[in-house]
């Protein structure tokens, strides 16, 4: 199922061509509107005309998260406010928000793009969809909206939370379509079973679940407690929101929406491009964008391109489920780890939300990690073999996954610090 | 008339052992059997105690990890070859016992055992074929 098969299964030829069509276009917008952009330029010697293929694109600099906040609040927007006519924020934990701006044409091609990550995640015009994303300053409840409603499937615009609620309707109004967070989606599963209220009430189809990362093993186990196909979505609102990237029902990796966001992966560290199928950090160029566009934009988001065709027939390129953050990523005797990546071991194991920290040390100049692992009812067992077995195991699943020996510590529950908000899983004692 | 074991995972840190104890004392739960088995980070500590139910919630809701899991208690006579009658048994009705304790208390000329094996209820069954006698949790709290 297509929304928009034209550009969807575009041939690459011709959509690199639009692309380079594209580039042009926004790099003379941006350094005729946008002061950041032009002393930016300048200052690394580019005029507009110095950028004419897809190819010349590494020649531009990075923008940064920061350099939205330090152009605080409509610093970056290329057009004047009066053809703004939507304005999103960041949730702000670490400092000012990130404000993003959208023109009427900005909101009509973001509404295509979320029909379209709807559609190829099985939304038609007769769904029920009910969208549990928060409804706001925050792009995911207006995105899917706006989406579904281009769709004309029925939309339930009911935001986040009153998970009892949000049961009763879902089985009143016959929803077949879910989209939230994936984490909300098991909240919702394990309150229905306390509920007593069996899937079998429910009408659900599908889930479309994003805005943050989760695992395959996370996918299982919603799959399985809500009786659905989960499907994958990506999106930051400095790009545009969700519906920046969406899975197909191949559920092979997440179709970039190439002919109106290029994706680079480049090295975190050196900021040079990597080649295709390299596992790096994943930049964005917007291409139409007009009250926000963005150029190089680091998303801090770890993950790789994937250039072969699907077998769905889009033509646009997949990336995979993004595997962490830069912010998270250490390097541990060379290696580079994420925290996301041990925690999709321990969930594998058997657990649905582990609580480990990553213990990072330097004894006679050699890096150590200990993997702390809370032991929680699933975990334990009377029989010690089976915990010794446990603590193998674990170092085992490190040990292959990331070519490092581990040592793995199991503790008592509570053990580990707990913060608001985001969860500490790193603590880093070297001394550099 | 298999008996609740409450199991809890410990850290080897100072003072935890005593927290867990502590908080039977407070709720006058009574200890009839103890064990530890304890590795370099780590120990379980497995009982037998007089109100296993009212034992689980309290030390669960302290923010400990603990498990009811089924054992037999038997009562193996209390002279040479006791204990090993009963596991020639075991052995040659080919049962693999996890571990196995004893508890603190005695009956007349016998001591009393605890054995932990996968299948709790075949295993007692044919201890009893075997004229073995098995305490119930009454029994053991009537000790």
């Amino acid at each position: 199922m297509y929304w928009n098969k034209a550009y969807e299964c575009m041939d690459r030829g011709r959509l690199e061509a639009l692309q380079t069509e594209r580039l042009i276009h926004t790099v003379q917008r941006v350094y005729y509107n946008v002061p950041f952009y032009r002393d930016r330029m300048q200052q690394s010697g580019l005029q507009p005309e110095d950028i004419q293929s897809l190819d010349d694109l590494k020649k531009l600099p990075f923008t940064t998260k920061q350099d939205l906040r330090d152009n605080y609040p409509y610093g970056m927007f290329a057009v004047p406010l009066s053809e703004i006519v939507r304005i999103h924020a960041s949730s702000g934990t670490t400092g000012k928000p990130t404000v993003v701006g959208y023109t009427r044409q900005d909101i009509q091609v973001w509404s295509e793009l979320m029909a379209r990550a709807l559609t190829s995640g099985g939304t038609q015009k007769d769904s029920v969809i009910q969208i549990a994303y928060g409804y706001g300053l925050f792009t995911g409840g207006l995105g899917f909206h706006y989406g579904a409603e281009r769709i004309g499937a029925s939309v339930i615009p009911i935001s986040g939370g009153n998970t009892k609620r949000q049961i009763m309707l879902m089985e009143d109004f016959g929803t077949t379509v879910l989209a939230c967070t994936p984490s909300y989606a098991l909240h919702i599963a394990e309150t229905m079973k306390e509920m007593g209220i069996k899937r079998e009430n429910l009408k659900l189809k599908y889930g479309i679940f994003g805005a943050e990362p989760w695992t395959e093993a996370m996918r299982r186990e919603i799959e399985e407690k809500l009786g659905i196909t989960a499907i994958d979505i990506y999106g930051l609102s400095e790009v545009i929101g969700p519906g920046v990237a969406s899975e197909c029902q191949s559920r092979s990796g997440l179709h970039i929406f190439e002919d109106h966001f290029l994706p680079e992966i480049i090295d975190p560290k050196t900021g040079k491009t990597l080649p295709p199928g390299s596992t790096g950090e994943l930049v964005f160029t917007t291409l139409t964008k007009e009250g926000l566009p963005v150029i190089r934009y680091r998303t801090r988001d770890i993950t790789s391109l994937d250039y072969e065709p699907c077998a769905c027939g889009r033509t646009h390129v997949r990336m995979s489920k993004v595997i962490g953050r830069t912010d998270d990523m250490l390097i541990i005797r060379g290696v580079n780890v994420f925290p996301s990546q041990i925690e999709t071991i321990l969930m594998e194991i058997g657990e649905t939300e582990p609580h480990y920290l990553l213990v990072v040390d330097r004894v006679d100049n050699l890096d150590s990690l200990e993997v702390w692992v809370e032991v929680s009812d699933k975990l334990f067992s009377d029989e010690v073999r089976r915990l010794e077995d446990l603590n193998r195991k674990i170092a085992n699943e490190i040990h292959s996954l990331l070519g490092l020996t581990v040592k793995v510590r199991l503790v008592g529950p509570k053990t580990i610090e707990r913060s608001e908000g985001k969860a500490k899983r790193v603590l880093d004692r070297r001394k550099l | 008339m298999l008996v609740k074991q409450i199991s809890v995972f410990v850290e080897n840190k100072r003072g935890k052992l005593a927290d867990i104890t502590r908080l039977l004392a407070r709720y006058q739960i009574d200890i009839s059997a103890i064990s530890i088995a304890d590795t370099t980070n780590f120990g379980v500590l497995r009982m037998i105690v007089d109100s296993p139910d009212k034992a689980f919630q309290t030390i669960h809701d302290a923010g400990y990890t603990v498990h009811t899991t089924e054992v037999i208690a038997a009562e193996v006579p209390d002279s040479p070859g006791g204990l090993n009658h009963v596991l020639e048994i075991l052995d040659q009705e080919n049962v693999n016992v996890e571990y196995v304790y004893s508890f603190l208390k005695t009956t007349a000329g016998s001591a009393l055992i605890l054995f932990k094996m996968e299948e709790a209820q075949n295993t007692m069954d044919v201890l009893m074929r075997h004229g073995i006698k098995v305490l119930t949790q009454e029994e053991i709290n009537t000790l």
